[in-house]
């Protein structure tokens, strides 16, 4: 297992979009902190390149990968290796590669020119990011055998994700306006990863105080170290649970 | 003009009659209170260095205390330290600490009731209930004097300087520091506040209640609850202030409550939450301000009329402007609103396009809060992209006509 | 050595597999033949673990297969179309199955050494041809010297001179006692290697002889011809 894990984090790597996309994070970083007149600028686009990009372009990344991958998948099961290794392995090197891309493309900068623990935190919550979308890209490729319909699902999750929950949630808050709903609101984030991390990272970027009431509920929540356990331990259930889901179907699957 | 004439005639009492007391370990009189029993109006009382602990002291004459290298008067936290009952008295030099700290007769550092003419300058006025109060008073002048206290909350502190149904107050040159109010308007006309520093205050720096006909300029207000409170008052002008780090869930740089006829002019405003909220504000012209990296420049409620915003730059705010209502009676013109990307192309440097700088999630968030939750996502800012190209949601009159293209040099 | 025990399989409505019977032996040469989605190749997936099957079962050396992964260990199995990561290395690809398979037995490196691959250890995949990888895949189900090799349309895509050393390979292996299951559309190619024919059409066997009785029972040469025979008595 642990060779197949390195070799396909080598060959990831060595991946020509990969690389690209090292370079072009690494460029709008150092772009954003170096030509900006001050940092929290710079903060504000790796936050958008976080938000967007990165999970753009790990959720489809991978599942291309995945397809382009089959016949290799099929010969890896020719041996006598346990399916989940397999799968396992696939996930940790896509996981590890794009992750390493991320941390060398946004996390140097950003370790350069931000507060430390400000940046660290952006770099995890980058990380989980990557995590979860490569476990989403997974469980769409075990749920669409056919190539161009499993990529249309990850394109879908991802604007999902990025733009159609935060327009239900909108409507949601006109729908109920007469009622308390900062509360409930608070929770409905938990189920976008990429909301939970919008919010998490933006109490870090003190924009909260202008937030108002809602930004005061959140410190609350988020503020201290449970809400920020909690909201850890949900990013972390996103980015296994989907994952978990395609492994259990993985094992009975026919390739 | 005004305080020179004051101290023209404090010179002419002093050089007429002037008897002089020394107050100190070393000298004749060794506590305050006896050197003011003996003194007449016109004699100047000299406190030397050393702690003085004697309980309220009481200035019914109208003397010159002045104290040599900084003598302390302390009130034991249980008594007003200098009342002041005379006028034309002057305080200086001194510092005052630990005043009483009951609320319900408002024990003050140094208090002056009904008096004219009283000049406090120079002094340290050091973890008091209020610092300075000053009721029912004309012609004062409260001048360079330090005023620090570490109030936690607004019900355990007073107020910086307060000053109550008085006319023709000086407050210039103060630093007020960890108060409920910096300085304290309350039916206080036609008095002059200028060159102050006031930070770290728990409510407002500045605050103005049915107070009319005053102005204040050049000073500074950092990281307060709010930085100035205007509320029920008239015609106040409020030039070259700056407005700076008002930053919390309810803050403002400037807040406008039921005021009318005002003037706003050359202010900066950098870093508030809301630079200005204007609330029932009438007639009131804001120009040639700076508001910079402000979550909202201008909040405009629904209930202002009449109101003149021209000429100011708007520049890095997250919302430049925001109001509750559909329709605005306000006018906006010729500001610098550096999220403009029209053209100019007769070169009279104001743009050809009109500008409307009303976002629409920023009305969205006027009117549902909790959409707030949405900050900084894909979402909002393709919601906006779309509103600046196809106006549809946003106030139609809300609208800068002749929008600058390059920021005015304020 | 291999049992298959009524195999059926279908994906969604189609039926696939519809109860396969079969029992292969040591030192067989099985040629696994018929038309396009026949379920030959399904029927190679499954006893590889690749499909599952909806109901029956296979032994392998006596074990279900269904039990446990480690029966892989004595099958080789080349595929008809080898495609590798792009970035890796041949040289990292067997490596990688060598960790795999993590076996103490001496590697079997005839074909290795035959096809010079050793030259050839720091070419990326990307940059191989079709036959270049196909040798690859050869020498990977070769080189653990298994009791058992899956060879799905093995000389496909190689050049005659490589073709010939592969088939030359397969004859050797199954002089040494190996089951050696071969499903190929190049009839003619087979009749050096095989030793018994599996005829599959829709799902059924439709017959299981060896080759030298169909050749007498059709008064044939050659398989091809033997085969045609059968189909047009049908």
């Amino acid at each position: 297992m642990g060779r197949i894990f390195k070799y396909v984090m080598l060959d990831i790597l060595k991946n020509k979009f990969v690389i690209a996309y090292m370079v072009m994070m690494s460029l709008v970083a150092w772009s954003a902190f170096t030509l900006e007149d001050n940092s929290a600028k710079g903060m504000l686009t790796l936050l958008n390149l976080i938000l967007l990009t990165v999970p753009l372009v790990s959720v489809l990344f991978s599942a291309i990968y995945i397809y382009n991958s089959s016949e290799f998948i099929e010969l890896l099961v020719s041996h006598p290796i346990k399916r989940s290794k397999i799968w396992l392995s696939l996930y940790w090197g896509l996981c590890g590669s794009l992750a390493t891309a991320f941390i060398i493309g946004a996390g140097i900068p950003l370790l350069l020119f931000a507060e430390f623990t400000i940046s660290l935190l952006m770099l995890v919550v980058g990380i989980l990011i990557t995590v979860i979308f490569v476990s989403l890209a997974l469980l769409s490729t075990i749920i669409y055998r056919d190539k161009a319909k499993g990529i249309g699902l990850t394109i879908l999750i991802w604007i999902y994700f990025a733009l159609l929950f935060d327009g239900i949630l909108l409507f949601l808050m006109f729908q109920f306006a007469d009622y308390p709903i900062e509360k409930p609101m608070v929770l409905m984030t938990a189920l976008s990863p990429l909301d939970l991390s919008r919010i998490l990272l933006l109490l870090q970027l003190d924009s909260t105080a202008i937030m108002g009431y809602t930004g005061a509920i959140f410190r609350n929540f988020f503020g201290n170290t449970v809400g920020m356990s909690i909201s850890f331990t949900l990013l972390i259930l996103w980015s296994t649970i989907p994952f978990l889901v395609s492994l259990k179907k993985f094992k009975k699957k026919d390739l | 003009m005004k305080w020179f004439f004051i101290v023209l005639l404090l010179f002419k009492g002093l050089s007429a009659s002037g008897k002089v007391f020394h107050v100190g370990a070393q000298h004749p009189y060794k506590t305050i209170k006896s050197a003011l029993a003996v003194s007449n109006g016109g004699d100047t009382v000299y406190i030397h260095k050393g702690l003085y602990k004697e309980g309220n002291i009481i200035v019914q004459k109208a003397i010159t205390i002045i104290g040599i290298d900084r003598p302390i008067l302390d009130g034991d936290k249980k008594y007003e330290v200098l009342s002041i009952k005379s006028s034309y008295v002057t305080i200086k030099g001194l510092r005052v600490q630990h005043s009483g700290y009951a609320s319900l007769d408002d024990p003050g550092g140094i208090k002056v009731y009904e008096a004219t003419k009283v000049t406090i300058i120079d002094n340290e006025l050091f973890d008091n209930f209020f610092g300075i109060y000053i009721q029912f008073s004309t012609n004062c002048l409260i001048k360079n004097n330090s005023i620090i206290a570490f109030g936690k909350e607004e019900q355990t502190i007073g107020n910086g300087v307060h000053c109550w149904k008085s006319d023709s107050l000086q407050i210039i040159g103060n630093n007020i520091n960890g108060c409920r109010d910096g300085v304290y308007f309350e039916f206080v006309n036609n008095s002059v506040i200028w060159r102050n520093i006031v930070t770290d205050n728990i409510r407002y720096g500045l605050h103005f209640m049915n107070s009319n006909n005053d102005s204040y300029f050049t000073n500074i207000f950092s990281r307060n609850g709010a930085g100035v409170a205007v509320m029920f008052s008239k015609k106040i002008t409020m030039m070259n202030n700056t407005f700076n780090e008002n930053w919390g869930d309810a803050a403002y740089g400037l807040l406008f409550k039921e005021i009318s006829d005002c003037h706003l002019s050359g202010n900066h405003f950098n870093k508030n939450t809301a630079a200005i909220f204007m609330d029932g504000s009438n007639r009131t012209i804001v120009e040639n301000n700076v508001f910079s990296n402000n979550g909202w420049g201008l909040k405009i409620q629904a209930n202002c009329m009449d109101n003149i915003i021209q000429k100011n730059n708007f520049i890095k705010n997250t919302f430049d402007v925001s109001t509750n209502g559909t329709l605005l009676l306000n006018i906006f013109s010729q500001n610098y609103w550096d999220k403009y990307s029209g053209y100019d192309l007769n070169k009279d440097k104001i743009g050809d396009v009109p500008y409307r700088p009303l976002s629409l999630y920023s009305v969205i968030v006027e009117s549902n809060p909790t959409a707030m939750i949405l900050f900084r996502s894909f979402f909002v800012s393709l919601l906006d992209q779309s509103e600046k190209k196809i106006p549809s949601l946003t106030p139609e009159n809300f609208i800068d006509n002749k929008p600058l293209m390059s920021a005015l040099r304020l | 050595m291999i049992t298959v025990e009524n195999i059926k399989k279908k994906f969604g409505k189609l039926v696939v597999l519809n109860g396969i019977d079969l029992t292969l032996k040591k030192g067989e040469c099985i040629a696994l033949i018929g038309p396009n989605g026949c379920g030959k190749t399904t029927l190679m997936k499954i006893i590889l673990g690749m499909v599952m099957a909806d109901s029956g079962s296979i032994l392998v050396n006596n074990e279900s297969i269904t039990k446990s992964e480690l029966y892989k260990q004595h099958i080789g199995y080349m595929p008809q179309i080898g495609r590798y990561p792009q970035n890796m290395t041949i040289g990292q690809i067997i490596d990688m199955v060598k960790g795999i398979r993590n076996e103490k037995k001496p590697l079997d490196e005839e074909l290795y050494k035959a096809y010079e691959l050793d030259k050839l250890l720091d070419k990326k995949m990307s940059t191989l041809s079709g036959g270049t990888m196909q040798k690859v895949s050869a020498v990977l189900s070769f080189l653990f010297n298994p009791s058992i090799l899956i060879l799905d349309e093995p000389t496909a895509g190689l050049d005659p001179i490589a073709a010939e050393i592969l088939k030359q390979k397969i004859i050797k292996e199954k002089g040494n006692g190996k089951l050696i299951i071969i499903t190929s559309h190049l009839l003619s190619e087979l009749d050096d290697m095989v030793s018994e024919i599996i005829f599959m059409q829709e799902g059924n066997i439709i017959f299981h002889q060896a080759v030298s009785a169909l050749k007498e029972s059709t008064q044939t040469a050659k398989i091809s011809s033997a085969i045609l025979q059968i189909l047009k008595n049908k």
